[in-house]
């Protein structure tokens, strides 16, 4: 009974489906497009930004209409993610933003759905982390910050933002490439940016790990001291080695991207890359990067879905040593 | 005087017809989903992001300021009338505050929120303009041993909330503490009492279970009583506003509400509720009308959490505009704006963006008063929502409570919550536990635990961080004195009355 109503009820939204493509296939390539922006958290923060600087540059560049935002926050994008991959199945106007962060929370929420279920577009920005001290801090450089780690990881507790995102994830990733055992770190997480800034500023804690936007106007001010990014080359501007000139064999970005839902056309797919990869080619795009501390590290299609993968299996061993997965 | 000089400046920016007109709209607008369970501030204002593309950083500013002040104004009118918090930080005003409407005093209890957050307003919007390096080199010295010993201090406001059993009042607070512990945990990452579902990670919002608990479970007492067949409507006693006893009564307690919430607002984090509740126990300790609390509703038990919400809204901003530090969610969003405009909030802000920064304090204290003028007229308005009878009023408060809910963040799984919690605020009216506590003990368990924690983390498991920083002893002597000062004193007093051979006990 609950056999053949599933059945029936598969055949129809599949035709459904099938019906919306065929409809939809052609004519959303053509001119500019009405889209959909999928955003699995709440309004304000860092993909939420993303999606509506892209509303807004996709809008100035004439390459779309309009778009439709719609948030549906919670647990690091896990409770949206579902909501995308069943409910916006096959809609080839649309596209999620996601990130690094939710390939976080699909591993420590142990999540039934992940980003292999979607369709991978393109990854637009990255933001590399930043290693600080307070100003008067006995660590001049990020080889004495190591030392003291080195010595008792105890000794050494460290601000960030919550536990397994991203400021914890490059933590690991430190102390793994040093030796030191990811069990003992002493990492303190604060629920914002703000939070782990004052306890740096107030000298509660030794170091902090986070964004670099999050620090780059303390540290012009001169009441942090930055040791390393964790950037793949050296930045304009930015007078501090990356952690593999420091002597710590890591890089990591916190990369955020785009994703259309599973089962949309090859047309509509292609449609969509070339869609994002103008905007992201445009001077405006450009001009947004640069205000808000976005690095623009393109890469689509399907590099971008064997990135995803490999930047999933990175997290999750770390994950892992961190006792979170 | 420099400061002065700047803040004249200021005024020049925001006294431009359109600078007035955008704090105008900010303000109705910010009153408007202040009243609103649900639309919050930083909700609004990220929703409102993509107009700092169109219009001038002054502008927006203005704008977003005005929608942040008017919020705290806003929420405490369904907070007194209806029982229904719009906001966390006004969740102490219904305790009082719809006692003294039920009572028919309900005007009044509009007004002194409205004039004591003006009052607080200015005094805080004043502390933002002359005290702001002050205050943020005190609230950084606050580290997470200081803020569990400040949360101990915030603990012996349960026992102002408590009612007449401990053990009844006791029960409610560690409900609070389970249902705070539910989701994520912020130290670990591990998931605490979700059951597998992806809805609970984030936790139970405390303005659902404030409207479930309060709003809800009243509506379903009053449906469970006989229905005898006439509306008691409350008569309006005395003047609409406030009586000059009032007056007396209100006017400490605005400046004692300011006191506290101000530099409490300046902490990263501080947050409004903390100081509403620090708030509501000193004025419940000090007021010489303490048979009012908990039945007709006490003025001053309004007076002084009104005053401290508004004045820890001043307050957030310090660490904002001094330091670039968003020390709440609205504050975060507001930060982001700045940077959509390619201004990089820092320490160096006041210097690099002094026409922005002194046009937005000026702005506050032009808000303020546009809030004052805007919502004393509305009383008259307001106050005649209780003159509609009861099954209407109620089936109202339970149509605008679940689409306040579901406003929050469109989940179906919100609106379960709310109702188990309504359902739950029900049985503790019908067997006469406090609900009170309930939130309080949401609010607090999980942040003294988490800097708890975090205390043990830097200092490595070494317990003696609470005594041997100073700040920290100092709180908890004080929290000490809150709690056993009062059995002290009277065990003295007991002594000189009736001589040392009796002690208190003996029969």
């Amino acid at each position: 009974m609950l056999n053949r109503r599933r059945f029936l009820m598969s055949t129809a939204a599949a035709g459904a489906a099938g019906l919306v493509a065929s409809h939809l296939s052609p004519a959303f390539a053509e001119g500019a497009p009405q889209i959909q922006l999928f955003v699995p958290a709440a309004p304000g923060g860092g993909w939420d930004q993303t999606a509506r600087t892209m509303d807004q540059v996709l809008r100035s560049e004439k390459l779309i209409s309009g778009s439709q935002i719609t948030n549906v926050g919670g647990a690091g994008g896990t409770v949206g993610l579902p909501q995308f991959i069943s409910q916006w199945n096959g809609k080839g106007n649309s596209l999620m933003v996601a990130g690094m962060v939710m390939v976080g929370a699909i591993i420590a929420n142990k999540a039934a759905n992940n980003l292999t279920q979607v369709t991978p577009i393109a990854r637009l920005t990255g933001e590399f982390e930043a290693l600080v001290v307070p100003a008067d801090s006995p660590f001049k450089t990020a080889a004495d910050f190591v030392a003291a780690l080195k010595a008792d990881p105890t000794k050494v507790p460290v601000a960030g933002g919550s536990a397994g995102g991203s400021d914890h994830i490059l933590f690991g990733l430190i102390a793994k490439t040093v030796g030191v055992p990811a069990t003992n770190l002493s990492y303190v997480p604060f629920a914002g940016g703000g939070e782990a800034l004052s306890a740096l500023l107030g000298n509660q804690v030794a170091a902090g790990i986070s964004g670099f936007g999050e620090f780059s106007e303390q540290i012009k001010a001169g009441a942090l001291r930055l040791l390393a990014i964790s950037a793949d080359k050296r930045q304009d501007g930015i007078d501090a080695p990356t952690m593999r000139e420091a002597g710590i064999d890591v890089e990591l970005f916190n990369w955020r991207g785009v994703f259309a839902p599973p089962g949309v056309s090859d047309a509509d797919k292609a449609a969509m890359i070339t869609l994002v990869e103008t905007m992201a080619k445009s001077d405006a795009w450009a001009t947004e990067c640069k205000n808000r501390n976005w690095t623009s590290i393109l890469l689509t299609g399907d590099d971008y879905a064997k990135f995803v993968t490999e930047d999933s299996a990175r997290i999750e061993a770390i994950l892992k040593d961190l006792g979170l997965a | 005087m420099e400061t002065l000089g700047h803040l004249a400046h200021g005024f020049s920016v925001a006294f431009t017809p359109v600078n007035l007109l955008w704090c105008l709209l900010g303000t109705t607008l910010g009153t408007a989903i202040g009243v609103l369970p649900g639309l919050g501030p930083a909700l609004t204002i990220a929703l409102l992001l993509p107009i700092t593309y169109q219009v001038a950083p002054e502008a927006s500013f203005i704008l977003f300021a005005g929608i942040y002040y008017g919020a705290m104004y806003g929420g405490s009118t369904t907070s007194i009338l209806l029982n229904t918090p719009g906001e966390s930080a006004t969740i102490v005003t219904a305790l009082e505050g719809n006692k003294m409407a039920r009572s028919g005093r309900g005007g009044a209890a509009l007004a002194t929120s409205a004039i004591g957050s003006f009052v607080a307003g200015t005094i805080g919007t004043m502390g933002v303009a002359f005290l702001a390096p002050v205050v943020v080199k005190f609230a950084l010295a606050f580290g997470p041993a200081e803020y569990f010993s400040l949360m101990v201090l915030a603990f012996i406001t349960v026992s102002a909330v408590l009612g007449s059993s401990s053990v009844r009042g006791l029960t409610s607070l560690f409900a609070g503490f389970v249902i705070g512990m539910i989701g994520v945990d912020l130290q670990t990452g591990q998931p605490r009492f979700t059951f597998g579902m992806t809805e609970l990670l984030d936790g139970v919002d405390v303005i659902i279970a404030a409207v479930g608990l309060f709003a809800v479970g009243e509506t379903l007492y009053m449906a469970s009583r006989r229905y005898a067949g006439k509306d008691e409507i409350v008569p309006l006693k005395g003047s609409l506003y406030m009586t000059s006893a009032e007056w007396g009564r209100s006017w400490k307690p605005w400046l004692r509400g300011a006191a506290i919430g101000f530099p409490i607002g300046a902490m990263p984090a501080g947050g409004a509720e903390i100081p509403t509740f620090l708030s509501y126990a000193i004025e419940k300790k000090l007021s010489k009308h303490k048979e009012e609390f908990g039945t007709v509703g006490a003025i001053e038990g309004v007076a002084g959490p009104e005053a401290a919400n508004n004045a820890s809204a001043a307050g957030v901003l310090v660490p904002m505009l001094t330091l670039g530090l968003p020390t709440s969610a609205t504050a975060a969003i507001m930060l982001s704006a700045f940077q959509s405009y390619g201004i990089n909030p820092g320490p160096l802000l006041l210097t690099t963006q002094g026409d922005l920064v002194w046009g937005l304090i000026a702005s506050l204290f032009i808000a303020n008063v546009i809030l004052v003028i805007l919502n004393l007229p509305l009383i008259g308005l307001w106050v005649r929502l209780l003159k509609i009878p009861a099954p209407q009023l109620y089936a109202g408060i339970l149509v605008f409570a679940t689409v306040g809910t579901y406003g929050i963040s469109q989940s179906p799984i919100d609106l379960v919550i709310l109702y188990l919690l309504g359902a739950a605020g029900f049985l503790m009216r019908r067997f006469d536990f406090p609900t009170a506590p309930v939130i309080i003990g949401m609010i607090l368990g999980p942040l003294a635990e988490t800097q708890f924690r975090r205390a043990m983390t830097i200092s490595n498991g070494d317990w003696s961080v609470f005594y041997t920083h100073k700040l920290s002893l100092t709180l908890l002597t004080l929290a000490f004195i809150g709690l056993a000062g009062p059995h002290i004193w009277a065990f003295i007093e007991h002594r000189r009355r009736r001589g040392p051979e009796h002690v208190p006990g003996d029969a």
